[in-house]
Protein backbone atom coordinates (compact mmCIF):
# COMPACT_ATOMS: atom_id res chain seq x y z
CA UNK A 1 0.00 0.00 0.00
CA UNK A 2 1.74 3.25 -0.96
CA UNK A 3 0.54 7.39 -0.22
CA UNK A 4 -0.92 7.50 -3.61
CA UNK A 5 -3.78 5.09 -2.83
CA UNK A 6 -4.41 6.97 0.46
CA UNK A 7 -4.49 9.99 -1.93
CA UNK A 8 -7.35 8.54 -3.68
CA UNK A 9 -9.36 8.64 -0.33
CA UNK A 10 -12.24 11.34 -0.69
CA UNK A 11 -11.75 14.47 0.97
CA UNK A 12 -14.09 16.41 3.23
CA UNK A 13 -18.15 15.24 3.49
CA UNK A 14 -20.53 15.80 1.43
CA UNK A 15 -24.19 17.15 2.54
CA UNK A 16 -25.57 14.07 2.00
CA UNK A 17 -23.21 12.21 4.82
CA UNK A 18 -24.37 15.02 6.99
CA UNK A 19 -27.74 14.31 6.58
CA UNK A 20 -27.22 10.39 6.64
CA UNK A 21 -25.30 11.18 9.93
CA UNK A 22 -28.24 12.96 11.72
CA UNK A 23 -30.79 10.58 10.65
CA UNK A 24 -28.92 7.76 12.39
CA UNK A 25 -28.17 8.82 15.27
CA UNK A 26 -31.93 10.07 15.64
CA UNK A 27 -32.93 7.06 14.68
CA UNK A 28 -30.50 5.18 17.13
CA UNK A 29 -31.88 7.28 20.11
CA UNK A 30 -35.76 6.83 19.06
CA UNK A 31 -34.81 2.71 19.02
CA UNK A 32 -33.15 3.39 22.53
CA UNK A 33 -35.96 5.64 23.63
CA UNK A 34 -38.88 2.71 22.23
CA UNK A 35 -37.20 -0.26 23.94
CA UNK A 36 -37.00 1.76 27.23
CA UNK A 37 -40.65 1.80 27.76
CA UNK A 38 -40.45 2.44 31.44
CA UNK A 39 -38.37 5.58 30.81
CA UNK A 40 -41.53 7.04 28.44
CA UNK A 41 -44.12 5.66 31.04
CA UNK A 42 -42.37 7.10 33.65
CA UNK A 43 -41.56 10.60 31.52
CA UNK A 44 -45.79 10.59 31.01
CA UNK A 45 -46.61 9.80 34.69
CA UNK A 46 -44.61 12.57 36.34
CA UNK A 47 -46.20 15.53 34.96
CA UNK A 48 -49.70 13.49 35.03
CA UNK A 49 -49.11 13.24 38.43
CA UNK A 50 -48.72 16.82 39.15
CA UNK A 51 -51.36 17.06 36.75
CA UNK A 52 -54.13 14.96 38.61
CA UNK A 53 -53.28 15.00 42.13
CA UNK A 54 -50.88 18.44 42.57
CA UNK A 55 -53.23 20.65 40.67
CA UNK A 56 -56.49 19.27 41.64
CA UNK A 57 -55.39 19.73 45.53
CA UNK A 58 -54.49 23.27 44.80
CA UNK A 59 -57.07 24.64 42.35
CA UNK A 60 -59.25 25.90 45.19
CA UNK A 61 -55.92 27.93 46.68
CA UNK A 62 -53.84 28.96 43.94
CA UNK A 63 -56.59 31.34 41.89
CA UNK A 64 -55.22 32.68 38.61
CA UNK A 65 -56.33 35.86 37.67
CA UNK A 66 -56.02 37.42 33.60
CA UNK A 67 -52.49 37.49 32.58
CA UNK A 68 -51.28 37.00 29.05
CA UNK A 69 -51.34 35.04 27.02
CA UNK A 70 -54.73 34.10 28.69
CA UNK A 71 -57.92 36.07 27.78
CA UNK A 72 -59.83 35.04 30.70
CA UNK A 73 -59.53 33.12 34.04
CA UNK A 74 -58.29 29.88 34.10
CA UNK A 75 -58.12 26.77 35.70
CA UNK A 76 -55.01 25.96 37.59
CA UNK A 77 -54.49 22.90 35.67
CA UNK A 78 -54.94 25.11 32.70
CA UNK A 79 -51.93 27.70 34.17
CA UNK A 80 -49.43 24.79 34.72
CA UNK A 81 -49.82 22.54 31.50
CA UNK A 82 -46.86 24.63 29.76
CA UNK A 83 -44.90 24.44 32.86
CA UNK A 84 -45.32 20.38 32.66
CA UNK A 85 -44.82 20.29 29.32
CA UNK A 86 -41.48 22.44 30.25
CA UNK A 87 -40.43 20.09 32.98
CA UNK A 88 -40.44 16.31 30.46
CA UNK A 89 -38.24 18.56 28.61
CA UNK A 90 -36.28 19.14 31.46
CA UNK A 91 -36.19 15.86 32.53
CA UNK A 92 -35.37 14.52 29.12
CA UNK A 93 -32.67 16.57 28.85
CA UNK A 94 -30.60 15.44 31.92
CA UNK A 95 -31.61 11.87 31.40
CA UNK A 96 -29.96 12.45 27.63
CA UNK A 97 -26.83 13.58 29.67
CA UNK A 98 -27.46 10.89 31.94
CA UNK A 99 -27.53 8.53 28.92
CA UNK A 100 -24.06 10.29 28.01
CA UNK A 101 -22.58 9.66 31.40
CA UNK A 102 -23.43 5.91 31.25
CA UNK A 103 -22.34 5.74 27.32
CA UNK A 104 -18.95 7.32 28.46
CA UNK A 105 -18.66 4.90 31.32
CA UNK A 106 -19.70 1.81 29.24
CA UNK A 107 -17.74 2.88 26.25
CA UNK A 108 -20.71 3.85 23.59
CA UNK A 109 -20.12 7.16 23.78
CA UNK A 110 -16.73 6.35 21.90
CA UNK A 111 -18.72 4.90 19.00
CA UNK A 112 -19.87 8.66 18.47
CA UNK A 113 -16.46 10.56 19.00
CA UNK A 114 -14.57 8.47 16.85
CA UNK A 115 -16.87 9.39 13.70
CA UNK A 116 -14.69 11.47 11.25
CA UNK A 117 -17.47 13.98 11.01
CA UNK A 118 -16.97 17.45 13.05
CA UNK A 119 -17.62 16.79 17.10
CA UNK A 120 -19.97 19.81 16.88
CA UNK A 121 -22.00 18.32 14.05
CA UNK A 122 -22.51 15.00 16.07
CA UNK A 123 -23.15 16.60 19.61
CA UNK A 124 -25.87 18.71 17.76
CA UNK A 125 -26.88 15.35 15.96
CA UNK A 126 -26.71 14.10 19.58
CA UNK A 127 -29.01 17.38 20.77
CA UNK A 128 -31.23 17.26 18.12
CA UNK A 129 -32.30 13.22 18.55
CA UNK A 130 -32.84 14.35 22.16
CA UNK A 131 -35.08 17.06 21.88
CA UNK A 132 -37.07 14.73 19.10
CA UNK A 133 -37.61 12.22 21.83
CA UNK A 134 -38.54 14.88 23.99
CA UNK A 135 -41.43 16.31 21.81
CA UNK A 136 -42.85 12.82 21.63
CA UNK A 137 -43.38 12.96 25.03
CA UNK A 138 -44.58 16.66 24.86
CA UNK A 139 -47.00 15.48 22.79
CA UNK A 140 -48.26 12.44 24.35
CA UNK A 141 -48.68 14.70 27.48
CA UNK A 142 -50.35 17.01 25.87
CA UNK A 143 -52.86 14.43 24.65
CA UNK A 144 -54.09 13.03 28.02
CA UNK A 145 -54.37 16.21 29.11
CA UNK A 146 -57.17 17.05 26.70
CA UNK A 147 -59.26 14.93 28.12
CA UNK A 148 -58.48 16.74 31.00
CA UNK A 149 -60.26 19.86 29.76
CA UNK A 150 -57.22 21.38 29.08
CA UNK A 151 -57.54 22.44 25.24
CA UNK A 152 -55.49 24.97 24.07
CA UNK A 153 -56.70 26.41 20.04
CA UNK A 154 -56.08 23.50 17.99
CA UNK A 155 -53.62 25.61 16.10
CA UNK A 156 -51.46 26.03 19.09
CA UNK A 157 -50.23 22.35 18.89
CA UNK A 158 -48.58 23.74 15.73
CA UNK A 159 -47.05 27.25 17.13
CA UNK A 160 -45.76 25.44 20.28
CA UNK A 161 -43.41 22.76 17.78
CA UNK A 162 -40.16 25.48 17.24
CA UNK A 163 -40.67 26.61 20.97
CA UNK A 164 -40.55 23.04 22.37
CA UNK A 165 -37.42 22.11 19.33
CA UNK A 166 -35.85 25.58 21.26
CA UNK A 167 -36.33 24.81 24.80
CA UNK A 168 -35.65 21.31 24.25
CA UNK A 169 -31.98 22.40 22.46
CA UNK A 170 -31.83 24.38 25.39
CA UNK A 171 -32.44 22.01 28.11
CA UNK A 172 -30.72 19.33 26.04
CA UNK A 173 -27.03 21.16 25.71
CA UNK A 174 -27.41 22.24 29.61
CA UNK A 175 -27.59 18.49 30.13
CA UNK A 176 -25.09 18.12 27.76
CA UNK A 177 -22.67 20.62 29.38
CA UNK A 178 -22.98 19.08 32.96
CA UNK A 179 -22.39 15.64 31.48
CA UNK A 180 -19.16 16.77 30.43
CA UNK A 181 -18.22 17.35 34.30
CA UNK A 182 -19.79 14.35 35.50
CA UNK A 183 -16.80 11.30 36.43
CA UNK A 184 -19.30 8.83 37.45
CA UNK A 185 -22.75 7.85 36.82
CA UNK A 186 -23.46 7.85 40.79
CA UNK A 187 -23.37 11.81 40.44
CA UNK A 188 -26.32 12.13 38.62
CA UNK A 189 -28.24 11.81 41.20
CA UNK A 190 -26.27 15.58 42.51
CA UNK A 191 -27.96 17.00 39.66
CA UNK A 192 -31.30 16.31 40.54
CA UNK A 193 -30.62 18.00 43.56
CA UNK A 194 -28.66 20.47 42.44
CA UNK A 195 -30.29 21.17 39.34
CA UNK A 196 -33.46 19.84 38.33
CA UNK A 197 -35.45 20.80 41.57
CA UNK A 198 -34.16 24.49 41.94
CA UNK A 199 -34.73 24.89 38.04
CA UNK A 200 -38.18 23.75 38.21
CA UNK A 201 -39.54 25.11 41.77
CA UNK A 202 -37.75 28.55 41.30
CA UNK A 203 -39.35 29.33 37.63
CA UNK A 204 -43.12 30.45 36.84
CA UNK A 205 -44.18 26.66 35.81
CA UNK A 206 -46.06 26.46 39.59
CA UNK A 207 -47.12 29.78 39.94
CA UNK A 208 -46.89 32.82 38.14
CA UNK A 209 -44.43 35.56 38.62
CA UNK A 210 -46.45 38.19 40.19
CA UNK A 211 -47.29 35.60 42.84
CA UNK A 212 -43.52 34.91 43.53
CA UNK A 213 -42.59 38.40 44.00
CA UNK A 214 -45.68 38.97 46.25
CA UNK A 215 -44.10 36.39 48.45
CA UNK A 216 -40.32 36.36 48.18
CA UNK A 217 -39.18 39.30 45.92
CA UNK A 218 -35.92 37.73 46.53
CA UNK A 219 -37.26 34.43 44.80
CA UNK A 220 -38.94 36.36 41.80
CA UNK A 221 -35.35 37.75 40.90
CA UNK A 222 -33.93 34.59 41.07
CA UNK A 223 -36.80 32.98 39.14
CA UNK A 224 -36.59 35.86 36.54
CA UNK A 225 -32.94 35.14 36.05
CA UNK A 226 -33.63 31.40 35.53
CA UNK A 227 -33.78 30.52 31.95
CA UNK A 228 -35.98 27.70 32.70
CA UNK A 229 -38.58 30.51 33.46
CA UNK A 230 -38.53 31.56 29.90
CA UNK A 231 -38.51 28.12 28.44
CA UNK A 232 -41.95 27.92 30.31
CA UNK A 233 -43.01 31.12 29.21
CA UNK A 234 -41.69 30.43 25.39
CA UNK A 235 -43.58 27.29 25.35
CA UNK A 236 -47.43 29.09 27.40
CA UNK A 237 -47.57 32.09 24.62
CA UNK A 238 -46.75 29.63 21.77
CA UNK A 239 -49.19 27.46 23.02
CA UNK A 240 -51.54 30.37 22.45
CA UNK A 241 -50.50 31.30 19.26
CA UNK A 242 -48.74 34.29 20.25
CA UNK A 243 -44.88 34.90 21.01
CA UNK A 244 -42.97 36.48 23.95
CA UNK A 245 -40.06 37.91 22.73
CA UNK A 246 -37.88 38.33 26.01
CA UNK A 247 -38.44 34.50 26.60
CA UNK A 248 -37.12 33.91 23.12
CA UNK A 249 -34.10 35.95 23.08
CA UNK A 250 -33.24 34.39 26.66
CA UNK A 251 -33.41 30.78 25.72
CA UNK A 252 -32.19 31.53 22.08
CA UNK A 253 -29.18 32.90 23.99
CA UNK A 254 -28.95 30.63 26.65
CA UNK A 255 -29.28 27.35 23.89
CA UNK A 256 -26.43 29.24 21.91
CA UNK A 257 -24.45 29.44 25.06
CA UNK A 258 -24.95 26.06 26.49
CA UNK A 259 -24.35 24.86 23.25
CA UNK A 260 -20.93 26.22 22.83
CA UNK A 261 -19.68 25.15 26.32
CA UNK A 262 -20.59 21.30 25.63
CA UNK A 263 -18.85 21.42 22.32
CA UNK A 264 -15.83 23.41 24.13
CA UNK A 265 -16.42 20.80 27.06
CA UNK A 266 -16.06 17.50 24.71
CA UNK A 267 -12.66 18.94 22.92
CA UNK A 268 -10.80 16.54 23.26
CA UNK A 269 -7.93 19.24 23.87
CA UNK A 270 -9.74 20.43 27.26
CA UNK A 271 -12.42 18.26 28.71
CA UNK A 272 -12.36 14.83 28.24
CA UNK A 273 -8.50 14.03 28.83
CA UNK A 274 -8.11 15.20 32.53
CA UNK A 275 -10.05 12.38 33.30
CA UNK A 276 -7.98 9.52 32.07
CA UNK A 277 -9.18 6.11 30.48
CA UNK A 278 -12.14 4.42 31.86
CA UNK A 279 -11.80 2.28 34.80
CA UNK A 280 -9.87 -1.49 34.20
CA UNK A 281 -8.36 0.13 30.96
CA UNK A 282 -4.63 1.29 30.78
CA UNK B 1 12.03 -1.46 12.48
CA UNK B 2 14.74 -2.60 14.59
CA UNK B 3 14.85 -3.59 18.08
CA UNK B 4 16.66 -0.55 20.41
CA UNK B 5 19.95 -1.83 22.41
CA UNK B 6 18.65 1.21 25.13
CA UNK B 7 16.23 0.21 27.43
CA UNK B 8 14.95 3.86 28.20
CA UNK B 9 12.20 5.05 25.92
CA UNK B 10 13.14 8.38 26.14
CA UNK B 11 16.67 7.77 24.10
CA UNK B 12 15.13 5.92 21.33
CA UNK B 13 15.31 8.33 18.19
CA UNK B 14 12.30 8.45 16.16
CA UNK B 15 11.83 5.10 13.40
CA UNK B 16 11.76 5.84 10.17
CA UNK B 17 12.17 2.53 8.55
CA UNK B 18 8.94 0.63 8.74
CA UNK B 19 8.22 1.45 5.26
CA UNK B 20 9.65 1.28 1.67
CA UNK B 21 10.67 4.06 0.05
CA UNK B 22 7.64 6.49 -0.75
CA UNK B 23 5.44 4.69 1.47
CA UNK B 24 3.61 6.35 4.14
CA UNK B 25 3.12 4.61 7.37
CA UNK B 26 -0.09 3.58 7.90
CA UNK B 27 0.41 4.99 11.67
CA UNK B 28 3.28 7.08 12.88
CA UNK B 29 3.75 8.05 16.50
CA UNK B 30 6.39 11.10 17.14
CA UNK B 31 7.52 11.95 20.55
CA UNK B 32 4.09 11.68 22.17
CA UNK B 33 3.79 12.18 26.01
CA UNK B 34 0.89 12.10 28.13
CA UNK B 35 0.23 12.88 31.53
CA UNK B 36 -3.07 13.17 34.32
CA UNK B 37 -2.15 15.76 36.02
CA UNK B 38 0.85 15.02 37.98
CA UNK B 39 1.15 11.63 36.72
CA UNK B 40 3.26 10.50 33.47
CA UNK B 41 0.82 7.93 31.69
CA UNK B 42 3.18 7.83 28.58
CA UNK B 43 6.91 9.80 28.13
CA UNK B 44 8.14 10.15 24.62
CA UNK B 45 6.44 7.26 22.73
CA UNK B 46 7.66 7.19 19.16
CA UNK B 47 7.09 4.01 16.78
CA UNK B 48 5.13 3.72 13.21
CA UNK B 49 3.10 0.74 11.69
CA UNK B 50 3.35 -0.55 8.26
CA UNK B 51 0.45 -0.30 6.03
CA UNK B 52 -1.16 -4.39 5.76
CA UNK B 53 1.56 -5.36 8.35
CA UNK B 54 0.66 -6.92 12.08
CA UNK B 55 2.17 -4.94 14.89
CA UNK B 56 1.40 -6.00 18.57
CA UNK B 57 1.55 -3.55 21.23
CA UNK B 58 2.60 -5.55 24.49
CA UNK B 59 2.75 -4.16 27.61
CA UNK B 60 1.53 -4.95 31.52
CA UNK B 61 -1.51 -3.34 33.11
CA UNK B 62 -0.74 0.37 33.45
CA UNK B 63 1.76 -0.01 30.41
CA UNK B 64 -0.41 3.27 28.49
CA UNK B 65 -1.91 1.50 25.91
CA UNK B 66 -5.66 2.66 26.44
CA UNK B 67 -4.43 6.15 27.36
CA UNK B 68 -2.39 6.03 23.25
CA UNK B 69 -5.22 4.54 21.71
CA UNK B 70 -7.25 7.11 23.06
CA UNK B 71 -5.04 9.82 21.71
CA UNK B 72 -5.07 7.85 18.59
CA UNK B 73 -8.44 7.69 18.20
CA UNK B 74 -8.39 11.80 19.31
CA UNK B 75 -10.94 11.03 22.09
CA UNK B 76 -8.23 12.70 24.42
CA UNK B 77 -6.34 15.70 22.77
CA UNK B 78 -2.62 15.39 22.20
CA UNK B 79 -0.27 17.34 24.76
CA UNK B 80 2.98 16.53 23.38
CA UNK B 81 4.42 15.17 20.39
CA UNK B 82 2.25 13.75 16.81
CA UNK B 83 0.32 11.48 15.40
CA UNK B 84 -0.46 10.22 11.72
CA UNK B 85 -2.15 7.76 10.09
CA UNK B 86 -1.50 7.30 6.67
CA UNK B 87 0.08 10.76 6.38
CA UNK B 88 -2.86 12.49 8.11
CA UNK B 89 -2.18 14.54 11.43
CA UNK B 90 -5.11 13.21 13.99
CA UNK B 91 -4.82 17.15 15.17
CA UNK B 92 -4.98 18.83 12.05
CA UNK B 93 -7.07 16.94 9.92
CA UNK B 94 -9.11 14.70 12.53
CA UNK B 95 -11.70 13.74 9.76
CA UNK B 96 -9.46 12.65 7.03
CA UNK B 97 -7.62 10.31 9.60
CA UNK B 98 -10.22 8.86 11.46
CA UNK B 99 -11.98 7.81 8.08
CA UNK B 100 -9.15 5.73 7.53
CA UNK B 101 -8.97 4.11 11.42
CA UNK B 102 -10.71 1.41 12.90
CA UNK B 103 -11.28 0.67 16.02
CA UNK B 104 -11.80 -2.24 18.33
CA UNK B 105 -11.79 -0.50 22.12
CA UNK B 106 -11.09 -2.65 25.59
CA UNK B 107 -14.57 -2.03 26.80
CA UNK B 108 -17.55 -3.14 24.83
CA UNK B 109 -19.06 -0.26 22.88
CA UNK B 110 -21.90 -1.95 21.06
CA UNK B 111 -25.29 -1.18 22.39
CA UNK B 112 -27.14 -4.28 23.99
CA UNK B 113 -30.73 -3.16 23.42
CA UNK B 114 -30.33 -3.06 19.40
CA UNK B 115 -29.50 -5.79 17.23
CA UNK B 116 -26.55 -6.60 15.17
CA UNK B 117 -28.17 -4.92 12.13
CA UNK B 118 -28.82 -2.07 13.92
CA UNK B 119 -25.40 -1.48 15.22
CA UNK B 120 -23.40 -1.79 12.20
CA UNK B 121 -26.49 0.52 10.28
CA UNK B 122 -25.98 2.73 13.05
CA UNK B 123 -21.97 3.17 12.72
CA UNK B 124 -22.54 3.14 8.75
CA UNK B 125 -24.57 6.32 9.64
CA UNK B 126 -22.20 7.89 11.96
CA UNK B 127 -19.57 7.69 8.71
CA UNK B 128 -21.75 8.99 6.39
CA UNK B 129 -22.88 5.93 4.78
CA UNK B 130 -26.83 5.96 3.08
CA UNK B 131 -28.63 3.28 4.54
CA UNK B 132 -28.75 1.35 1.18
CA UNK B 133 -25.06 1.07 1.06
CA UNK B 134 -24.73 0.36 4.98
CA UNK B 135 -26.80 -2.63 4.60
CA UNK B 136 -25.17 -4.30 1.79
CA UNK B 137 -21.64 -4.07 3.66
CA UNK B 138 -22.87 -4.78 6.75
CA UNK B 139 -24.40 -7.95 5.33
CA UNK B 140 -20.81 -8.92 3.53
CA UNK B 141 -19.14 -8.04 6.92
CA UNK B 142 -21.73 -10.30 9.13
CA UNK B 143 -20.98 -13.56 6.39
CA UNK B 144 -17.34 -12.85 6.86
CA UNK B 145 -17.47 -13.29 10.33
CA UNK B 146 -20.39 -15.80 10.69
CA UNK B 147 -23.14 -13.85 12.14
CA UNK B 148 -25.18 -13.13 8.77
CA UNK B 149 -28.19 -15.72 10.67
CA UNK B 150 -27.89 -12.92 13.62
CA UNK B 151 -28.35 -10.35 12.36
CA UNK B 152 -31.76 -9.58 13.76
CA UNK B 153 -30.65 -10.84 16.98
CA UNK B 154 -30.04 -8.39 20.10
CA UNK B 155 -26.88 -7.89 20.70
CA UNK B 156 -27.55 -8.62 24.81
CA UNK B 157 -28.12 -12.50 23.27
CA UNK B 158 -24.95 -12.96 21.65
CA UNK B 159 -21.81 -14.72 22.97
CA UNK B 160 -18.33 -12.81 24.35
CA UNK B 161 -16.88 -14.22 21.50
CA UNK B 162 -19.78 -12.90 18.68
CA UNK B 163 -19.69 -10.02 20.40
CA UNK B 164 -16.16 -9.34 19.79
CA UNK B 165 -16.57 -10.38 16.16
CA UNK B 166 -18.88 -8.00 15.74
CA UNK B 167 -17.02 -5.46 16.85
CA UNK B 168 -14.25 -6.42 14.68
CA UNK B 169 -17.16 -5.77 11.80
CA UNK B 170 -18.10 -2.77 12.83
CA UNK B 171 -14.90 -1.31 12.56
CA UNK B 172 -14.30 -2.85 9.34
CA UNK B 173 -17.35 -1.45 7.81
CA UNK B 174 -16.43 1.69 6.59
CA UNK B 175 -13.14 0.35 5.03
CA UNK B 176 -10.78 1.46 7.04
CA UNK B 177 -6.72 1.24 6.08
CA UNK B 178 -5.40 0.70 10.11
CA UNK B 179 -7.13 -0.97 12.76
CA UNK B 180 -6.48 -0.58 16.25
CA UNK B 181 -7.69 -3.31 18.95
CA UNK B 182 -7.27 -2.66 21.88
CA UNK B 183 -7.09 -6.08 24.61
CA UNK B 184 -9.82 -7.19 21.96
CA UNK B 185 -9.59 -10.93 23.47
CA UNK B 186 -9.47 -10.11 27.41
CA UNK B 187 -11.99 -12.17 28.57
CA UNK B 188 -12.99 -14.78 25.95
CA UNK B 189 -11.66 -18.51 26.01
CA UNK B 190 -9.24 -19.95 24.17
CA UNK B 191 -10.78 -21.03 21.29
CA UNK B 192 -12.62 -17.96 20.85
CA UNK B 193 -9.23 -15.57 21.40
CA UNK B 194 -7.44 -17.82 18.89
CA UNK B 195 -10.71 -17.26 16.32
CA UNK B 196 -10.31 -13.51 16.70
CA UNK B 197 -6.91 -13.63 16.51
CA UNK B 198 -6.81 -15.45 13.23
CA UNK B 199 -9.59 -13.46 11.53
CA UNK B 200 -7.80 -10.44 12.15
CA UNK B 201 -4.45 -12.03 10.87
CA UNK B 202 -6.13 -12.69 7.80
CA UNK B 203 -7.34 -9.08 7.45
CA UNK B 204 -3.28 -8.06 6.92
CA UNK B 205 -2.92 -11.01 4.32
CA UNK B 206 -6.02 -10.57 2.45
CA UNK B 207 -7.35 -7.34 3.04
CA UNK B 208 -3.87 -5.46 3.31
CA UNK B 209 -5.04 -3.51 6.33
CA UNK B 210 -2.51 -2.37 9.04
CA UNK B 211 -2.69 -3.93 12.55
CA UNK B 212 -1.99 -2.62 15.70
CA UNK B 213 -2.76 -5.36 18.15
CA UNK B 214 -2.78 -4.05 22.04
CA UNK B 215 -1.88 -6.91 24.34
CA UNK B 216 -0.69 -7.97 27.38
CA UNK B 217 -0.55 -11.96 26.73
CA UNK B 218 2.55 -13.17 24.93
CA UNK B 219 1.10 -16.10 23.43
CA UNK B 220 -0.69 -13.79 20.89
CA UNK B 221 2.55 -12.79 19.41
CA UNK B 222 4.77 -14.94 16.55
CA UNK B 223 8.06 -14.60 15.93
CA UNK B 224 6.84 -12.73 12.14
CA UNK B 225 5.45 -9.71 13.90
CA UNK B 226 6.15 -6.24 14.40
CA UNK B 227 6.13 -5.49 18.13
CA UNK B 228 6.23 -2.56 20.29
CA UNK B 229 7.05 -3.28 24.07
CA UNK B 230 5.66 -0.45 26.09
CA UNK B 231 6.11 -0.57 29.92
CA UNK B 232 5.47 2.08 32.31
CA UNK B 233 4.73 4.78 29.77
CA UNK B 234 7.69 4.21 27.41
CA UNK B 235 8.71 2.20 24.61
CA UNK B 236 11.34 0.03 25.38
CA UNK B 237 11.53 -2.01 22.45
CA UNK B 238 10.26 -1.82 19.07
CA UNK B 239 11.03 -4.43 15.42
CA UNK B 240 9.91 -7.90 14.39
CA UNK B 241 9.79 -10.09 17.36
CA UNK B 242 12.61 -12.31 16.68
CA UNK B 243 15.27 -9.64 16.36
CA UNK B 244 13.82 -8.51 19.89
CA UNK B 245 14.14 -11.45 21.25
CA UNK B 246 17.76 -12.05 19.84
CA UNK B 247 18.50 -8.45 21.14
CA UNK B 248 18.03 -8.98 24.30
CA UNK B 249 19.83 -12.51 24.26
CA UNK B 250 16.48 -14.57 25.52
CA UNK B 251 15.07 -17.79 24.05
CA UNK B 252 11.45 -16.64 23.52
CA UNK B 253 9.23 -13.53 23.77
CA UNK B 254 8.41 -14.30 27.34
CA UNK B 255 11.93 -14.13 28.99
CA UNK B 256 12.61 -11.45 26.44
CA UNK B 257 10.00 -9.21 27.97
CA UNK B 258 11.32 -9.57 31.11
CA UNK B 259 14.73 -9.02 30.50
CA UNK B 260 13.88 -5.66 29.07
CA UNK B 261 11.18 -4.65 31.47
CA UNK B 262 13.97 -5.84 34.57
CA UNK B 263 16.32 -3.63 32.78
CA UNK B 264 14.19 -0.54 32.44
CA UNK B 265 12.76 -0.74 36.33
CA UNK B 266 16.46 -1.27 37.61
CA UNK B 267 17.29 1.67 35.62
CA UNK B 268 14.75 3.54 37.41
CA UNK B 269 15.42 3.03 40.34
CA UNK B 270 19.34 3.36 40.26
CA UNK B 271 20.20 6.86 41.91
Amino acid sequence: MSSTIIKDQPTGFSLAQYVTCLNGIVWREGLRFLHQRERFVSALVRPLVWLFIFAAGFRQVLGISIIPPYETYIPYEVYIAPGLMAMIQLFNGMQSSLSMVYDREMGNMRTLLVSPLPRWYLLFCKLLAGTAVSLLQVYAFLLIAWFWEIEPPPLGYLTVLPALVLSGLMLGSLGMLISSGIKQLENFAGVMNFVIFPMFFASSALYPLWRVQEGSPMLYYVCLFNPFTHAVELIRFALYGQMNWVALAVVGGCTAAFMIGAVFAYDPSRGLSRRGPAGGET
Amino acid sequence: MTATDAPIAGQIPPDSRCCDPGEVPALSIDGISHSYGARRALVDISFTVAPASFTALLGLNAAGKSTLFSLVTRLFGIQAGRIGIFGHDIGLAPGEALRLLGVVFQPRTLDLDLSVMQNLLYHAALHGIDRREARLRAGEVLARIGLADRAGSKVRDLSGGQMRRLEIARALLHRPRLLLLDEATVGLDVKARADILGHVRRLVAEQDIGVLWATHLFDEIIPSDDLVVLHQGRVLARGPVARIIADTGAHDINASFKRLTETAESGNSSP
